[in-house]
């Protein structure tokens, strides 16, 4: 255990807004132990508790009242939020749109399904919420070793309170692309149980393209099995509030997680992503990259980012970073890197986070060429989420969010 | 034929210090088909002088003028320059993450010539420029700068030369760090830009070696902010020679 809490917070306030350009830069890397165990809590010294050590359940009653200063909710406006948290939730069947190849499967099954309560374990009320009231769980199984893929299309939801339960679960050696494509209202609590199996290669892209009005709070659960890979994909550009949370665990030796997000938050939205990633077996890979653009009034987004690698994860190899483009005055960006390391001998970790405006050297490079300032600005913060779209590797999606790239900064030139 | 006039110009930045004064009354003027090459120690402000006519926010313009054909081109935006005919070979070109090399060539030569580029001729004119510069055709689909060698980046500022077809090409540097088969290839692109056009080349230098391969009509040797002294290709050869010193020391002394 270390001594020294390192804590990083960046943001541009709306009360205080950016003038600057790159407004803070953190960046670290190293072998020294270092722990970090509450981040948001910006009180100087805080008790030392590893990420992995807090309170979980999966019975809502259990969590005491959400009263906004906890750790988990401190960022989010939980006044928004307060019948996901605990209200009452429609935990039936729900419509969906389904297409799949390879022979993926998709079907519901029962609260006594094996799989379930496998991959995690609900740390915040609204989770074991939607935990305590789900009362069939969408599984979608991905077997054999040829490519399979299943797009799940949700946009049907409407206004009511829900709380679901989605088991993924790919088996040993598959190689699958799962997309959670959401549309329409929503008013959802949810949690996505992820389960790769030994020498499995999966991706999983939750895509949050909700309606204006919209509410979600996720957590997805991930454990990663032997020499096993996961691509996590968080793309959130609509809704009102968007709080999408995912753990993984790298549990197996050899197992890579490439955790990936982009985000576009608009006037008033919320766009928020905790992301925890557990190095649990020795020789594991992680990479978590999230990078999101703010504009207009309001526009708020948080990105804290756990790393903990722990006392048998020798050899492992982990770097988180996130950055955030701020486009306009008025915006608000949280931007928390934490790193928590339990044994000295890892090949390498590392942290960074940047929060600023428009680089002016690359605007200048464009312009030298001729090209107009507005249409070089949008290029830049075009090519900024770019950046992570490419890494995917699914080209039809690539093509899709692009395009919904493209309509945000439409919808931000207006 | 057109003319590129530089008379009496004062540039400054600003620093943690104050104002610095870099360039101290530059008089240079450069033809349509001419090639002067820029030629000074470090610090000397050749840079400055190439960023300058670019229209870089960094370098502040005291007094003077930069005319093309007598147009005000320090009133003009970094984008209107370039529209109109002028041309930035950067020492230290930016990576821009997310924005491949064909959709930046694409979207440059739309802004240029103010429309979009006929599809087939376009692909065509940049397979045959990249292959001239022996790049890779899958550098098209990479992101502008992005992971480049020094020589990548060098040859993606030809290759931009070659496409966008100004009228006057500043080329900072474009030599350095670049070995000797690099140079060539670099030197050729812009041998060919000339003879496919008018071409009028200003370069930056320090070093001679790059005038083995583009010869310059006009050597002007840069010290202390302003020309020291000007002269023919043989000049060139005279600072291979002997090299910058005798020119500082008298800088120094006036100074």
């Amino acid at each position: 255990m270390a001594d020294k809490p390192e804590i990083a917070s960046l943001s541009t306030d709306a009360a205080h807004p950016a003038r600057g350009d790159t407004i803070e830069e953190v960046t670290g890397t190293g072998t020294r132990p270092a722990i970090i165990a509450d981040a948001t809590s910006g009180h100087g010294y805080v008790p030392v508790q590893t990420r992995n050590a807090r309170f979980s359940s999966t019975d809502v009653t259990a969590f005491p009242p959400v009263t906004g200063r906890e750790a988990t909710w401190k960022l989010t406006p939980i006044a928004d939020l307060a019948d996901l948290i605990d209200g009452e939730l429609d935990g039936t069947r729900y419509e969906i749109a389904a297409t799949t190849s390879g022979g993926a499967e998709i079907t519901w099954v029962g609260r006594d399904d094996e799989r379930i309560g496998t991959a995690g374990i609900p740390e915040d009320k609204a989770a074991a919420n939607a935990w305590s009231s789900f009362r069939e769980a969408l599984l979608v199984r991905l077997t054999g070793e040829e490519p399979t893929g299943a797009t799940i299309v949700r946009s049907g939801l409407g206004g009511i309170a829900r709380g679901a339960h989605t088991i993924i679960d790919a088996s040993r050696f598959s190689k699958g692309v799962v997309v959670l494509d959401n549309r329409g209202d929503a008013h959802l609590a949810e949690n996505v149980e992820i389960l790769v199996g030994d020498g499995a290669d999966l991706t999983v892209v939750s895509l949050q393209d909700w309606a204006d009005g919209a509410k979600h709070v996720a957590n997805h659960f991930a454990q990663v099995g032997r020499d096993a890979h996961l691509k996590h994909v968080v793309v959130s550009f609509g809704g009102s509030v968007v709080r999408v949370n995912p753990s993984v665990t790298l549990a197996g030796s050899g197992a890579d997680g490439d955790l990936l997000g982009v985000y576009f938050a608009d006037a008033a939205q919320h766009l928020e992503s905790q992301v925890f990633l557990f190095h649990k077996g020795d020789h594991t890979k992680g990479r978590v990259e999230y990078r999101g653009a703010l504009q207009g009034e309001g526009a708020h987004t948080v990105w804290i980012g756990d790393v903990l690698i722990g006392p048998d994860a020798t050899g492992t190899d982990s770097y988180e970073q996130n950055r955030n483009l701020v486009l306009s005055e008025g915006t608000r960006a949280d931007s928390v890197p934490n790193l928590e390391i339990e044994t000295g001998d890892i090949a390498g970790a590392g942290h960074a986070s940047a929060t600023g405006r428009f680089d002016d050297e690359q605007l200048f490079y464009l312009q030298a060429r001729g090209i107009p300032e507005e249409i070089a600005r949008r290029l830049v913060v075009r090519g900024f989420l770019s950046s992570i779209v490419q890494k995917i590797g699914v080209p039809e999606l690539e093509v899709r969010l692009h395009e919904a790239i493209e309509a945000e900064l439409e919808g931000s030139a207006s | 034929m057109s003319t590129l006039a530089i008379s009496d110009l004062h540039v400054s930045i600003e620093t943690d210090q104050g104002t610095k004064p870099i360039l101290r009354g530059v008089d240079l003027a450069i033809s349509s088909g001419e090639t002067h090459a820029v030629m000074g120690p470090n610090g000397s402000g050749k840079s400055t002088l190439a960023y300058t006519i670019a229209g870089h926010p960094r370098y502040k313009v005291d007094s003077g003028s930069i005319r093309l054909d007598g147009q005000d081109v320090l009133a003009m935006t970094v984008d209107e320059r370039a529209r109109a005919g002028l041309f930035l070979a950067m020492q230290y070109p930016v990576e821009i993450p997310g924005v491949t090399v064909s959709n930046f060539l694409r979207t440059a030569k739309t802004a240029i010539d103010g429309t979009a580029p006929a599809i087939r001729g376009w692909v065509k004119d940049v397979r045959q420029s990249m292959e001239a510069l022996r790049m890779d055709s899958t550098f098209a689909e990479r992101n502008v700068n992005e992971g480049f060698s020094g020589g990548e980046k060098k040859r993606h500022e030809i290759l931009q030369l070659e496409l966008l077809k100004p009228r006057f090409a500043v080329l900072d540097e474009t030599d350095s760090g670049l070995d000797v088969d690099a140079l060539k290839i670099v030197s050729e692109g812009v041998n060919r830009a000339k003879e496919s056009s008018d071409l009028g080349v200003l370069l930056i230098t320090h070093y001679t070696r790059i005038l083995r391969y583009i010869k310059p009509d006009f050597v002007h040797v840069f010290v202390a902010g302003r020309v020291a002294e000007e002269g023919g290709p043989e000049l060139a050869d005279r600072l291979e020679d002997e090299g910058y010193d005798r020119y500082v020391a008298a800088a120094a002394a006036s100074a």
